[in-house]
């Protein structure tokens, strides 16, 4: 099998953008509620054509998830969007208490995710959010990797009647392949398969991890990629049959190394006895070093070249 | 506007008044037998809930799932076996499940939870009733429903920062179907507020953020009544009623006693509780008879 060439999408978030839109022409119920974040969440068209659709609380992240969590419990349908690094952390109190426990079907969207803010510092950094929000009981956690998954998730997002946090980038993303061309929380999607190395990976670092498989197989070496876009609830299931299938397991995520994919890959690993060569490719724990979010990637290693090496290390 | 086709049952000052001490002591009992509770401040919130539940909120067991029904969300959530009180005495469940009241896995928890019938949203951490009130204020005004939405908040609450964004959100949406009632009985765990981190002016600072600003007493049934069935108290604000009240009411030894913020009384202390309580409620009745 040869790995095919990718086509550029555009980005997550316009992805979403555009999705909601639709979903909000059809029902008035869908409000957008923003944190003086129209701009940046790309929201600008939805405000002007469904202005009564579109609510602004200013930088107020905690009234933000408070209020969305209200207006949930009055049968709105919500997406509560912000910048992911203070979406998840600034706001956690009322994500665990007013949103999970309380158990309102609010959807929190973290825009701008992981390192796409790279160069303006750790204060707009998110590397943190899954390991935060995984702590917590009923809420489902989505890292979608490309203009497919980020519809689909938007779209199961307006019927779930569980409260979601999903979070993504702002830079175009290829479209990737899929063995079966179909999206459901909590179900991972296989990109290829392979036999040698398993790649499971989340939201943007699917395609530099699909690239790698291009680059190994011109080397003989068969990966299999996995989009994990659930962390929670984790399909157990596909990690345990990809880490059985394959000689050794790379997971990578534009993460903290601790307590993200990566950690929950290992522990549903660990406690069905499957020990086999895994690596955790993420950003490790040290001041995250400045740039693009490019730049980023590539010094740590998340890039098709970085992700290679690391497999040819683990199959040594 | 008193909307009395939504009243469940029309009460006198003094039945309403009855009703208070029979709460207390409702909610004495169950603190006693749960070994936990917050007394002092469940004593100083007793008339608001009473009134609110008894006299202004079309609230009650049949139309909990409506969506035109009032919000009761208590902010100040640790001040749980006051609600508690109340709704079995609105029918939501048998006064006999609170015996289980903080027993393991009894689904009556320390702070107000959606396990519980006629009880909205889960909280007891600070801060977040007012947010998820304005949000439900919000939708009732883009539903153009006629509900309004209260929430108690405590007065040591009001170090909370998150209060302030809701306060300052809810008058730019010009929230009038909101009222956030604070039960000042002016104690917190530490000592008096005001030696604590002091929260005053306290009704300048509301009203610099846009709201109507009224000031009553929180234990009298009459004010409560006749304040929370006059909202909006001012069309385009939202309202804040400083009830002051007294922390520990109805019980002297307790009254004005920080270490009552989350103490239990022991065999003796219950026993004097309830005498004094059941002296309030003979004379009560008495005048009641009479009238």
């Amino acid at each position: 099998m040869t790995l095919k060439a990718l086509n550029m999408g555009r980005a997550n978030l316009e992805e979403f953008s555009a999705t909601l839109i639709e979903l909000g022409e059809k029902s008035k119920n869908i409000l957008a509620v923003t944190s003086d974040s129209r701009g940046s969440g790309k929201l600008g068209p939805f405000a002007e054509k469904l202005p009564e659709q579109i609510v602004e609380v200013g930088i107020a992240e905690q009234n933000l998830v408070g209020v969305s969590a209200g207006l949930a419990s009055a049968d709105k349908s919500v997406f509560a969007v912000s910048p992911a690094c203070f979406l998840a952390t600034r706001s956690l109190e009322q994500i665990k208490n007013d949103v999970a426990y309380s158990n309102q079907p609010v959807t929190l969207v973290g825009i701008s995710a992981g390192v796409s803010y790279g160069a303006l510092g750790t204060t707009h950094h998110s590397l943190h959010d899954v390991a935060a929000l995984r702590a917590i009981n009923n809420i489902q956690v989505v890292v979608p990797a490309d203009n497919f998954e980020t519809r689909e998730v938007i779209i199961a997002a307006a019927k779930s009647e569980k409260p979601i946090f999903l979070k993504f980038g702002k830079k175009a993303m290829p479209t990737l392949p899929r063995v079966k061309n179909e999206f459901e929380i909590g179900k991972a999607s296989t990109i290829c398969e392979g036999s040698d190395v398993a790649f499971i990976a989340c939201g943007e670092t699917v395609a530099p991890s699909y690239e790698a498989a291009q680059l190994l197989e011109k080397e003989g070496i068969s990966a299999e990629v996995i989009s994990m876009h659930t962390i929670n609830p984790l399909d157990k299931q596909a990690v345990i049959d990809a880490a059985k299938k394959c000689k050794v397991i790379v997971t990578v995520e534009e993460h903290s190394i601790y307590g993200g994919l990566g950690e929950a890959c290992a522990s549903v690993l660990m406690q069905e006895q499957i020990v086999k060569p895994f690596k955790i490719v993420g950003i490790p724990d040290e001041d995250t070093v400045t740039g693009s979010q490019g730049d980023i990637f590539k010094h740590y290693g998340i890039t098709a070249e970085g992700l290679k090496e690391t497999t040819l290390k683990l199959l040594e | 506007m008193i909307r009395k086709e939504n009243r469940m049952q029309e009460f006198t000052d003094l039945e309403l008044k009855l009703k208070s001490v029979k709460y207390r002591k409702m909610l004495l009992k169950y603190i006693k037998q749960a070994k936990a509770g917050h007394t002092g401040g469940s004593l100083s919130c007793t008339d608001i809930l009473n009134v609110l539940y008894n006299d202004v909120l079309n609230v009650s067991p049949e139309n909990f799932s409506d969506k035109n029904r009032d919000r009761y969300i208590q902010s100040k959530g640790h001040s749980v076996e006051a609600l508690y009180a109340v709704l079995a005495d609105r029918g939501f469940y048998p006064e006999s499940d609170l015996e289980t009241m903080c027993q393991y896995q009894s689904k009556y928890v320390g702070h107000p939870t959606r396990k519980v019938n006629g009880i909205e949203f889960n909280t007891g951490a600070l801060g977040h009733g007012l947010p998820i009130s304005a949000g439900i204020a919000l939708a009732g005004k883009k539903d153009k429903a006629a509900y309004k939405v209260f929430t108690l908040v405590g007065d040591g609450e009001l170090a909370e920062g998150s209060n302030y964004e809701a306060a300052m959100m809810a008058a730019h949406y010009k929230l009038d179907n909101l009222v956030a009632i604070l039960d000042h009985n002016a104690l917190q765990i530490t000592g008096p507020n005001r030696e604590v981190c002091s929260p005053y002016p306290i009704d300048e600072k509301w009203k610099a953020f846009g709201w109507h600003v009224i000031s009553i007493d929180g234990n009298s049934i009459s004010e409560l009544r006749e304040t929370l069935n006059n909202i909006p108290a001012e069309v385009g604000k939202p309202t804040f009623i400083i009830a002051n009240t007294v922390k520990g009411k109805g019980v002297s030894y307790m009254e004005n006693e920080k270490k009552w913020h989350h103490g239990v009384p022991s065999d003796d202390e219950y026993e004097r509780a309830i005498q004094e309580l059941s002296t309030e409620e003979e004379e009560l009745t008495k005048q009641l008879v009479t009238d």
